[in-house]
C-alpha cells in the first residue's frame, strides 16, 4: 500500500437524496474549509467508501474524515448507513453525523446509541457545521483499504430489496 | 439621492417587506450570508432549483390526486419533500402550506388536499415573482456600479 500523505484539508462525505440540501451542505462545508464529496444515496456512499464492491480499487486512495448523512432517504436510510459503517472494521472509526428535518427524540436517541456523533436538525446551519471539528480525526485519519478487510461476507450484506442505481 | 442609493433603498425596503410578510424567514438570510465571491450566484442557483422542484412536485401531487383511488401516502411523500426543500431555502409560506397539507393527507381527505395543493401552488407562484423582482433589483444595483446592502 502506498504511503499516506497528510492531507491539508478534511474530506467530508455528504449523503442526501435532496439536490437542494446537497447543494446547501456542500456550501456550508466548503465555506468551513472542508473538502466535500456528495452523493445522493446510501448505495453510492457505500460504493464510494469501497464497501459495495470488494474488488473496487478505483477509490483505494480516498480518505474520508467524516460522514454526514440525511436520515430519511428512499431505499437505505442514514441509520442503515450508520450501522454499516460501525459494523465495518475498516470504517468504524469514521465519525458519522445524522441530519433530519424531523425532531423525533426516539430517532435521535437511536442514532446516538448506534454511534452517531451528532444529530443535526434541518435546515443545517454554519453554527452546526462548526461543531464538527472536535469529532474529526486528525493524525489518525483512516485510509480506505482497497479490499474490504471484514471477516466474512455477512459484513457487507444488505437486503436484496435495496437496489443500487 | 443618486441612482445607486435609490436602488439600494428600494432593495432594503423590498427585502424587509418579504421578511415582514412572512414570504421568507431567517433561513433565506442564511443563504445570502453563504454567498461570496467564489460563488456569487449561490442564492439564485439554489432558489432556481427550489422553483424547479416545486413545479415538479406540484405536478406529481396533482396527478396523484386525480387518480380513482388516491394513494395518500404517495401524495404525502411529495408534500414532505416540498416541505423539506422550502424549509431549506427559507420559503416559509410555502413550508406552512405544506404543513397544513400533510394533515389532510393523513386524514385521507381528497377535497382538503386539493385545496391545499391550490394554496401551495399560489404561494410558490407569488414567491417566485417576488424573488425574481428581488434578483432584478440586485442586478440593477450591480449594473449601476453599486453593492448589495446586507439586510438584517
Amino acid at each position: 500500500m502506498a504511503a499516506v500523505e497528510a492531507q491539508p484539508q478534511f474530506h467530508v462525505l455528504a449523503v442526501d437524496d435532496s439536490l437542494i440540501d446537497r447543494k446547501l451542505i456542500e456550501k456550508l462545508l466548503k465555506t468551513s474549509s472542508y473538502q466535500v464529496t456528495s452523493v445522493d444515496s446510501v448505495c453510492k456512499a457505500l460504493e464510494f467508501l469501497g464497501l459495495l464492491n470488494e474488488e473496487d480499487q478505483r477509490n483505494s486512495d480516498i480518505k474520508v474524515h467524516l460522514i454526514i448523512t440525511d436520515y430519511s432517504m428512499p431505499g437505505m436510510t442514514g441509520y442503515d448507513l450508520l450501522r454499516k459503517i460501525k459494523e465495518s472494521p475498516s470504517l468504524k472509526d469514521i465519525p458519522v453525523v445524522i441530519m433530519s428535518s424531523e425532531n423525533i427524540p426516539s430517532r435521535i436517541n437511536r442514532c446516538l446509541e448506534e454511534g452517531a456523533e451528532e444529530f443535526f436538525l434541518k435546515p443545517v446551519q454554519l453554527s452546526d457545521v462548526s461543531k464538527l471539528k472536535p469529532h474529526l480525526m486528525k493524525e489518525n485519519s483512516k485510509e480506505i483499504p482497497s479490499r474490504c478487510s471484514s471477516s466474512g461476507p455477512q459484513q457487507c450484506f444488505w437486503p436484496a430489496s435495496s437496489i443500487c442505481i | 439621492m443618486d441612482v445607486i442609493s435609490q436602488l439600494q433603498r428600494q432593495f432594503i425596503d423590498y427585502t424587509s417587506s418579504l421578511y415582514r410578510e412572512g414570504y421568507v424567514d431567517d433561513q433565506f438570510s442564511q443563504l445570502q450570508k453563504l454567498q461570496d465571491e467564489s460563488n456569487p450566484d449561490f442564492v439564485v442557483e439554489v432558489v432556481s432549483l427550489f422553483f424547479d422542484d416545486c413545479q415538479k412536485l406540484v405536478q406529481n401531487m396533482a396527478q396523484a390526486l386525480e387518480q380513482q383511488n388516491v394513494d395518500f401516502r404517495q401524495v404525502d411523500s411529495h408534500v414532505h419533500q416540498l416541505k423539506g426543500s422550502s424549509s431549506s431555502v427559507g420559503a416559509s409560506r410555502v413550508k406552512n402550506a405544506c404543513i397544513a397539507f400533510r394533515t389532510f393527507c393523513e386524514a385521507q381527505n381528497r377535497e382538503g388536499c386539493l385545496r391545499c395543493l391550490q394554496q401551495v401552488n399560489q404561494e410558490y407562484s407569488v414567491l417566485k415573482n417576488k424573488l425574481q423582482q428581488l434578483f432584478r433589483l440586485e442586478q440593477q444595483i450591480i449594473a449601476a456600479g453599486g453593492s448589495i446592502p446586507m439586510v438584517e
